[in-house]
């Protein structure tokens, strides 16, 4: 039997992380982003079936770029996590906090251990507050590393232009189909600055909504709403928006 | 298993192996000392004494289905609680309410309230109203050890069936035999009366209003032969527990609804006691 060759530490993670983003970069990227009433989530995803967006507790909600598969195992995970501690406690028990700790320390274990292969996957831990001050959104990189973001974030491939598209662009106080609007702007950019069309029945989009009366503020936007949205420009879609509430 | 909810470590490996969307087997495999069936209970002498809920009504309607309960829980012949709920909603398509040992049958209803919810969070669909229905069985056949030392939980499952497009009702027995019910069930201590008086009052075209009144009705009679149903309490304000489920899913009446449909019966009352007349043939 031969012995391994010596593979510094620096040179072992740089190969995981490198394997690691070129997975996630295969998929395409999601946004995720404040607005008035609460925390929309768009990505283009052609099927309806499989989603990038799912609701884990009452309040908060979870969005994935990368494997499937692995996500959906972390998702899971999540939904027990959350559905367990609510059931030992309160309900008000579980948070986006505490669950991002979770999937922080599991994407961090499993990156850095050498008998397992790096998760291709990068998270989004939504909460929405009463209040947009409340709302917290973290970001989980495939490595386990936490970010605590605000505003607007992107994950996926092509994640660092939209995200400064965004930056540049999203404000406080946005209506939900301005913020939508937004967000079908910077995910349809090419690389290269182009614009493509992406059609509705590509979008996948939820949000938490914290008007919902509901205890459950999660709530996915399909067919005729998503098209009025879509179509709806500006001021006319205050009234709009409030009127399908 | 160590690094359970209560760390914020790693999430075991329990939490990402592929299985089940039930929380119930997750609980079984993962912490079974937390399912109240598992629970092992000390030999104990003669029936516990413990509060228990009383009499639960529920009525079919077109379009929809009504439960109610009273507002009484009893420990021998004590009232041990004058403003308890009994009826609760499981999940936006359906209800449950309870009769029996009230402190098992609450964390029941917290069991299958969340067994639902998350099987459509893991599932991204809801259970048809069948296999709710068939959930709860099983959960009261979990039940049966502490059944068989009186603490028996019997609840009666309501729910919108939105494939068949109508409401529907399921009543229990304490092994978790199942029975879907046509037209209206109760169960209880109140039980017989409030049958007794549905038999004379149900109709199969009643309206949703029609449906409301019936059951406090019935729920009235409940109170008026066993002692161990409470009526609508004027004085204290404390009135029975309505809630419809249709299409538009689970609603719960008000106070000011189920007060002002109480109040007008009471007024009826007072010149009928024994409530409305139905037809000798």
């Amino acid at each position: 039997m031969s012995t391994p060759f010596y593979v510094s530490p620096q040179q072992a993670m740089a190969d995981r992380a490198e394997y690691a983003r070129k997975g996630i970069a295969r998929g395409r990227s999601l946004v995720v982003l404040q607005y008035a009433d609460g925390i929309v989530f768009v990505g283009e995803n052609p099927s309806r079936a499989l989603h990038k967006f799912s609701e884990i507790y009452d309040r908060i909600a979870f969005a994935a770029a990368g494997k499937y598969n692995e996500y959906e195992n972390l998702r899971i995970g999540g939904v027990r996590y959350a559905d367990l501690r609510g059931y030992t406690y309160d309900r008000d028990d579980v948070t986006a906090r505490g669950l991002a700790n979770v999937y922080a320390q599991t994407l961090g274990t499993i990156f850095s251990s050498a008998a397992e292969k790096p998760y291709e996957v990068e998270l989004v831990v939504a909460e929405v507050g009463e209040t947009p001050e409340g709302d917290q959104i973290y970001r989980l990189p495939h490595d386990g590393s936490i970010v605590d973001e605000h505003g607007s974030v992107a994950v996926g491939g092509n994640a660092e232009q939209i995200s400064s598209y965004l930056d540049q662009r999203h404000q406080d106080g946005m209506s939900l189909a301005e913020a939508l609007k937004l967000a079908v702007q910077a995910l349809s950019r090419d690389t290269n600055g182009t614009q493509r069309e992406i059609p509705a029945e590509r979008l996948e989009v939820a949000v938490l909504d914290r008007t919902r009366p509901q205890q459950r503020k999660f709530k996915r936007i399909v067919g005729r709403q998503l098209a009025r949205l879509l179509e709806a420009d500006g001021a006319a879609t205050e009234a709009e928006s409030s009127e399908e509430e | 298993m160590e690094a359970n909810t209560r760390s914020t470590g790693r999430l075991p490996a329990a939490f990402l192996t592929p299985g089940s969307s039930s929380f119930m087997d997750f609980l079984s495999e993962h912490q079974p000392e937390l399912l109240p069936g598992k629970r092992q209970l000390p030999p104990t002498q003669g029936v516990i004494e413990a509060p228990h809920g009383t009499t639960i009504v529920a009525v079919t309607f077109p379009g929809g289905v009504v439960l109610a309960g009273d507002r009484r829980a009893t420990m021998g012949n004590m009232i041990a609680q004058r403003d308890i709920e009994k009826v609760f909603p499981a999940d936006e398509y359906s209800a449950v309410g309870i009769a029996g040992t009230a402190g098992l049958a609450v964390e029941m209803v917290k069991l299958f309230q969340l067994e639902l919810e998350h099987f459509e969070k893991v599932e991204g669909a809801q259970l048809s109203l069948e296999g709710k229905a068939n959930r709860l069985s099983t959960m009261i056949r979990s039940n049966l050890g502490m059944a068989m030392q009186g603490l028996a939980v019997v609840p009666l499952f309501a729910g919108y069936d939105v494939d068949r497009e109508k409401g529907r009702i399921f009543s229990y027995d304490v092994t978790g035999g199942r029975s879907e019910e046509t037209g209206f069930a109760a169960t209880g201590s109140g039980s017989i009366f409030a049958r007794g008086a549905m038999k004379k009052l149900f109709r199969a075209d009643l309206s949703e209003g029609d449906a409301t009144t019936l059951v406090i009705q019935a729920l009235y009679d409940a109170a008026d032969d066993d002692s161990a149903t409470g009526g609508p309490d004027v004085a204290r304000r404390i009135y029975p527990i309505v809630t419809v489920i249709t299409e538009d899913g689970f609603r719960r009446l008000t106070d000011e609804e189920s007060s002002e449909i109480a109040r007008s019966i009471l007024e009826r009352r007072l010149e009928q006691p024994d409530g409305p007349r139905a037809a000798l043939l």
